[in-house]
């Protein structure tokens, strides 16, 4: 096994450490015993120098996007400033406490006013809340607001979640969390809302409609304004997920299109890193209607109300997505969805000419789907061996096996931030993957070759769980 | 010249023809007319990344900053090593996203292996999973793990944070279940109040330990109050306490759950930080979230893997067990690199510093006339003293002094003290407090 594979604490060396903080200035405080752990936790001791070693090891064996290609569809992997960066470590940022009195914490207000104006302006809503953590939690709390607005009506009965079935998995997780019944919409051939079935699912207990828009086959809702009336007009309110916000930024507005609930992901669209799966943010926007529902902070003397988590929500994620429309501004950031949406077509259309099938045959938004299911009944290569594949390549797979509704789904998002160059590159390499389907299947079957493992043991994992050293 | 979208006008023009489309406007093609936007959004234009940053900036320098905090109430100053935000910065780290492709993200994969097994360390715990949203919203998962069929209301302690008790209740409101609160006496959970409430719904008890307001709270007795009625028990820690205090195991707790930020994460306004989860091997697949697993690879090496997703959103949407997906993972990193490089020895260093100059600064200001403890217990680094002046009074006069005092709370003030005051710092401190209570 190579050295560098150890765990931290199988290089520990019980004594060895480094003088972090100064020697105790006061006699130690003697807890009474029952209060005493009986033994110190077991935590590696490691030289200075190794700790160093042994996470830059770990930093080159991931892959961000500072790398390269990272096309994971819905994720929105676009480039992520320095500048960012550099506002959120300003002290005066960093230092600040939540609980601080009001007028020392002015600069984080500031922040927190001028970035939900400037939400509420891209997304045409009246109101916003910072406070959810992500954009799960966004929806989680946007659910909430729902059932908060039905039951303030009188109207507990409502209990039922319209969810197309091309939606994100977290959507019918949140509506589920939140207490709604969730009641699935099928997609027509053409990928959108199938507008007939979804008729026949309204009725009076109608709680409302969560839609992803431009939707996770990366097509644009066409008949958004008919689905919200009609769902409007069976008393129940429309939810935008806005993991696909990058595709409509400063061109279309969600709440111009009849939605009443909103969230955005500052981790997607705003720029701000994914950090390895978080920390994000899912600022929710609302209309006027909802915003007595919007979340407060109990630590700050709020009764009642609901609250995501503590304090203000994840500020230094605010923060960077202000630097972000701040440098952009308002054409830039409108430029940020034609380049988008640009990208996103030219590759489909590269990789269209080249023998791969889209899954709906049609100008896409910011991301397409490719099926991979008549490469696979021909050559028996699947959507996993050619994502796999990809990595020898040195770039990062797209999102796999989603939406649920298409086979042997590969979804493309490249975002706004890739050069043409890189496009054609990723393309060339994709009509080198699939001459490949033809000449060595093989090999793909067992790629990545080049990783620093190969292909884990998934059932393995779950069956005998090793969940810690 | 844009910002990051690198595309020159030739380009766009070239691409654009490559599509058949004459103008950027035929991308949207799709969007109703009526919804697409006339005019350019009400927002200022672009700045170059010098006004950018220097805006940023103006805005950084309207916060005051506090040379001394003694605020926490859980959010804590701790003294951040600069080689774990060093490490912590790395692009790659920063940059990546989930680790769904495992074979590139080992690095990733093994820093939340060993994260992971940090926290079971610390917290005696047979598993944890890769981190929540925070402390608070780890409390209210661990909730919604012990409720089962019969057993579906959650008792929280008086005691624990407001913003925990808020968004346990929050979440229990989604469910649709109940959450009940057990009073408190003398700034502790009332064991005999407790042991009234034990009716045959309660799922679980959380407690918070040292409690917001400070106290140690009696935990192996409320404890197996709780699991002699079938109550699952959720203990709230501090984790820099748990350097010193019993694990979770020793308490018999069934999840312990709390909030990483002492660990090297800045106070930052309230966030980011990451919540933790660790729970008894019986639970462990009721955790929520992501969790990293150990495997081998097809020739047999380890390899590290998102493992038990078939509790997840992705896998089992409506009848997931959480709807968590992107979570706090840089975060969680950050903490394993504090846990790393301080070790044993580091971390319990930081945590007596913090109690003994704790008690210090208390012997110290319950000198002053007037001030006192309000709690009889045992405390940690957090305490409440009653002041003979109103508390803003004790407030402005430090702010005066560039030191953020404790929390003013119903008339006293919540103290805490970080390994970062020196004893000098503290004696001043007190000094000043001393000046304002004879006024």
């Amino acid at each position: 096994m190579n050295n560098d594979l150890l765990l931290s604490m199988e290089k520990s060396i019980p004594g060895r450490g480094s003088q972090v903080i100064p020697a105790l200035e006061a006699p130690a405080y003697p807890l009474p015993e029952t209060f005493c752990r009986k033994a110190p936790p077991m935590l590696p001791e490691l030289a200075e120098t190794d700790v160093d070693r042994h996470y830059t090891a770990l930093a080159q064996r991931a892959y961000g996007v500072n790398c390269g290609f990272y096309p994971l569809g819905s994720c929105t992997m676009k480039y992520n400033p320095a500048v960012n960066e550099a506002a959120a470590r300003q002290p005066g940022f960093m230092g600040a406490h939540p609980l601080a009195p009001a007028h020392a914490v002015q600069g984080c207000h500031a922040v927190i006013t001028e970035l939900s104006a400037a939400l509420c302006e891209i997304a045409g809503m009246d109101a916003f809340t910072l406070q959810p953590a992500a954009g799960a939690q966004g929806e989680f709390f946007g659910m909430l607001c729902v059932k908060r607005y039905h039951e303030a009506r009188g109207e507990s009965h409502r209990v039922r979640m319209l969810v197309p079935d091309s939606a994100h998995g977290t959507n019918p997780a949140s509506a589920a969390i939140a207490g709604f019944t969730v009641v699935n919409v099928p997609s027509r051939a053409d990928g959108l809302v199938d507008t007939d079935a979804l008729r026949g699912l309204l009725d009076e207990n109608t709680a409302g409609m969560m839609m992803t828009n431009p939707n996770t086959l990366g097509l644009f809702e066409k008949d958004i304004l008919d689905i919200s009336r009609m769902v409007h007009q069976a008393g129940g309110l429309m939810y935008y997920d806005g993991a696909n916000l990058n595709a409509i930024l400063g061109q279309a507005r969600p709440g111009d299109m009849g939605f009443d609930v909103t969230h955005f992901n500052l981790h997607k669209t705003f720029s701000t890193p994914h950090g390895g799966g978080g920390p994000g943010s899912g600022p929710v926007g609302v209309k006027r209607a909802l915003v007595p529902y919007l979340p407060t902070v109990a630590s700050l003397g709020a009764k009642d109300g609901l609250q995501l988590k503590a304090f203000h929500g994840n500020f230094g994620i605010m923060v960077r997505a202000l630097a972000y429309i701040k440098a952009l501004g308002r054409d830039a950031l409108s430029d940020v969805a034609t380049h988008a949406v640009l990208n996103a077509n030219y590759l489909m259309h590269r990789l269209t000419n080249a023998g791969y099938t889209p899954a709906i045959a049609t100008r896409c938004m910011h991301e397409f789907v490719l099926t991979l299911e008549g490469i696979k009944a021909e050559t028996g290569v699947s959507a996993l061996d050619v994502a796999k594949s990809m990595i020898d390549y040195g770039m990062h797979p797209p999102t796999m096996y989603f939406p649920l509704i298409v086979h042997e789904a590969l979804m493309f998002e490249p975002t706004e931030t890739e050069t043409r160059e890189t496009l054609d590159h990723v393309a060339d390499v994709m009509i080198a993957i699939l001459a490949q389907t033809r000449t060595d299947p093989a090999a793909m079957h067992t790629a990545p070759h080049t990783a620093v493992i190969g292909r884990p043991d998934d059932v393995k994992a779950a069956r005998t769980p090793v969940l810690h050293w | 010249m844009s910002h990051y979208h690198p595309h020159t006008q030739a380009d766009t023009a070239a691409m654009l023809a490559t599509l058949g489309l004459a103008t950027p406007d035929d991308l949207f093609a799709d969007i109703p007319q009526s919804v697409r936007l006339r005019a350019p959004l009400s927002l200022p234009q672009g700045l170059s990344q010098m006004d950018t940053l220097a805006a940023m900036e103006a805005l950084a320098e309207q916060n005051t900053r506090y040379r001394l905090t003694l605020r926490g109430a859980g959010c804590y100053d701790h003294f951040i090593p600069p080689l774990v935000s060093q490490l912590a910065g790395k692009e790659e780290f920063v940059t990546a996203y989930t680790p769904y492709q495992a074979e590139l993200s080992q690095g990733i994969l093994q820093a939340i292996f060993e994260y992971q097994s940090l926290i079971c360390a610390l917290t005696g715990m047979d598993a944890s999973n890769a981190g929540v949203y925070d402390g608070a919203s780890a409390a209210a998962e661990a909730a919604v793990m012990c409720r089962e069929r019969g057993r579906t209301v959650t008792l929280v302690s008086a005691c624990a944070h407001p913003d925990t008790l808020a968004v346990v209740r929050t979440y229990a409101y989604g469910t649709g279940h109940e959450v009940r609160v057990v009073p408190a006496a003398d700034g502790h959970t009332d064991l005999a109040a407790l042991q009234a409430m034990l009716t045959p719904d309660i799922a679980s008890l959380y407690i918070q330990q040292p409690n917001y307001f400070g106290q140690l709270e009696d935990v192996p007795a409320l404890f197996a109050a709780a699991k002699a009625a079938g109550v699952k028990c959720i203990l709230g820690a501090n984790p820099m306490t748990l350097a010193m205090l019993p694990s979770g195991a020793e308490v018999g707790a069934d999840i312990v759950c709390g909030d990483v930020q002492p660990f090297g994460i800045p106070m930052a306004f309230g966030g980011p930080s990451a919540g933790f989860m660790a729970a008894t091997a019986a639970m462990q697949r009721k955790l929520p979230g992501r969790i990293a697993g150990q495997t081998t690879d097809a020739q047999g090496r380890r390899a590290f893997v998102l493992t038990l997703q078939a509790r997840e959103q992705h896998i089992r949407r409506e009848k997931a067990t959480s709807n968590i997906c992107t979570n706090q993972a840089h975060c969680a990193l950050t903490a394993g690199i504090y846990l790393t490089y301080l070790g044993t020895r580091g971390l319990t260093a930081v945590a007596e510093r913090c109690l003994a100059h704790a008690h210090a600064f208390a012997e110290l200001l319950t000198a002053i006339p007037g001030v006192r403890l309000r709690h009889r217990g045992v405390f940690f680094h957090e305490f409440v003293t009653e002041l003979p002046v109103p508390a803003q009074a004790v407030e402005a006069a430090l702010e005066a002094q560039g030191v953020l005092s404790g929390l003013p709370l119903d008339g006293g003030m919540l103290w805490c003290v970080t390994e970062k005051a020196s004893l000098a710092q503290l004696t001043r401190v007190a000094e000043i407090v001393r000046e304002v209570c004879a006024q």
